[in-house]
């Protein structure tokens, strides 16, 4: 039979050409091509309709292990992941550091070795220190999923916020989003940049200074990106904004005055979005400190696409288990 | 090589087949038509506008990606774009006909049919092709069938149609004996 028997289908009006799935770890979006992310995305579309059956299932990773290892505290992103592998039929362990044998001080490494005995074949993992599943990635065989690391990168929220927008907006070039808060610690301000920025959007980040990388405070950002300490001045015109989660601690270190204060010059109020496009969108990674980055009217307005958010997160997830489950 | 259906024997098919499923299920309120991509949907669709003009009767019209069925995810370099599925209907009671190009191997229409169950539960699935090139891996035969062709496991039938490739046209691409 011609077509579905190995040779590519022929792209169809108006479809352009993707590239071929060669990743076998997604560990930031940074060096991905544009082509990359719009595939992804793409398939996110084709899972999304999953979600929406009356049988929430599908079976491409039936037979396949999918580890869930949280060493950091979450439950949005790992309940996320282990939804989005069970809708593609894969058996799900999780193993959080909490009560398992990290607390008794196994090294990173025995943890992996002992995940890959187990017969897991993609590992997600969320770690504390920047860079871990990166060293995760290059000592195991099984396929690795960055589910945050550190300050470093979130991939899967950037895929996630890029889908969102999209969905949302239509074609992101030329598109002005605006991310505000404590970017310096934030991998999810890092991975809605090498997402977002890639598809043409343009990010305007706002935030005190002392919670801004240095280098991007003096002037030195990267393509694609800006740096307005005025939230009014930022949010003027905008097409969306991303309100980022602010650590409570970030005040006691001495970084910010108070809480209090942050929620008057950095917190989304309804009349400071009533300044972006009519309409624009607000979005919040999660989890929300209601009343300090964000106003309860704004979290749960009509602009906020904060649930959304977290629906498409499952989507994006299956997307990427499926590409990287595909890989021989 | 050569031309197996020219557009009208193309043309002629789908009628044909058009009639006989109306006079297999009277009743066009229980029928629904699924495509399975990337070329029976664009049958179904020729198809639906066939039983439009003898039945007098919309019926729906579904399209199927079979990617995440398939039982060979990893062994062949596979095309990872998966298309959409859209099923704008309830699939419950109704006489499902299943719509795909070519049947060879029954593996697409197998899981096609594991798709189509996720939806609901049919009266029952029919299967509509253009052409039947035999040499089946599983228990799957059609119920509608355009032209029977016999084939070589090697050969590539190649079917164009004027929405995806500018032309109705059916190829039998002969394998070259080494």
């Amino acid at each position: 039979m011609t077509g579905r028997t190995g040779a590519a289908a022929p792209a169809r009006a108006g479809e352009t050409a993707l590239p071929t799935w060669t990743r076998r770890h997604v560990l930031s979006t940074e060096d991905w091509s544009r082509g990359e992310i719009e595939l992804v995305l793409e398939n996110t579309v084709a899972m999304r309709e999953i979600l929406s059956r009356p049988v929430r299932r599908a079976p491409p990773l039936r037979g396949r292990t999918v580890v869930l290892f949280f060493a950091e505290a979450s439950t949005r992103t790992r309940v996320s992941f282990e939804l989005a592998a069970k809708a593609l039929s894969a058996d799900v362990v999780n193993i959080s550091a909490a009560g398992s044998s990290v607390e008794k001080g196994e090294t990173l490494l025995d943890t992996v070795r002992t995940l890959e005995a187990l017969g897991g074949d993609i590992i997600v993992m969320r770690h504390g220190a920047s860079g871990a599943p990166y060293f995760v990635a290059d000592r195991t065989s099984a396929a690795v999923i960055n589910a945050g690391d550190g300050w470093h990168a979130h991939p899967t929220q950037g895929l996630l916020d890029a889908y969102t927008l999209r969905d949302a907006l239509g074609d992101l070039a030329g598109k002005r989003v605006v991310i505000v808060g404590d970017v310096l610690h934030s991998r999810v301000a890092r991975s809605d940049i090498h997402t977002l920025v890639p598809l043409g959007a343009e990010v305007t980040l706002s935030g005190p200074p002392t919670l801004m990388p240095l280098a991007w405070r003096c002037g030195a950002v990267p393509r694609g990106v800006s740096y307005e300490p005025d939230l009014d001045r930022a949010l003027d015109g905008a097409d969306a904004v991303i309100a980022l989660r602010l650590q409570r601690e970030r005040a006691e270190s001495g970084l910010l005055p108070s809480l209090r204060e942050y929620a008057r010059v950095w917190g989304l109020t309804e009349a400071r979005v009533g300044r972006m496009r009519p309409g624009a969108p607000v979005m919040h990674p999660g989890p929300m400190n209601e009343g300090i980055e964000i106003e309860a009217a704004v979290a749960h307005g009509a602009r906020s696409l904060i649930e959304t958010q977290v629906t498409n997160g499952v989507a994006v997830r299956m997307a990427l288990l499926y590409l990287l489950a595909g890989q021989p | 090589m050569s031309i197996l259906l020219a557009a009208d024997d193309v043309r002629r098919a789908i009628t044909r087949i058009a009639h006989e499923i109306v006079e297999r299920e009277p009743d066009p309120s229980r029928l629904a038509i699924v495509g399975i991509r990337a070329r029976g949907d664009v049958l179904a669709m020729r198809l639906r506008d066939a039983l439009r003009s003898i039945a007098g009767r919309e019926v729906p019209l579904g399209s199927l990606d079979i990617t995440l069925y398939r039982d060979d995810l990893t062994r062949i370099g596979y095309s990872p774009t998966i298309h959409r599925t859209d099923i704008p209907f309830s699939v419950d009671d109704r006489v499902v006909v299943l719509v795909d190009d070519v049947l060879f191997t029954g593996r697409t229409i197998r899981a096609a049919m594991d798709a189509v169950v996720d939806y609901g539960r049919p009266r029952a699935i029919r299967l509509a092709v253009l052409v039947d090139r035999g040499h089946r891996e599983l228990p799957i035969r059609a119920d509608f069938v355009g032209k029977n062709i016999a084939t070589a496991p090697g050969d590539d039938v190649r079917v164009r149609l004027a929405e995806a490739d500018g032309r109705d046209e059916v190829e039998l691409a002969q394998r070259v004996p080494a």
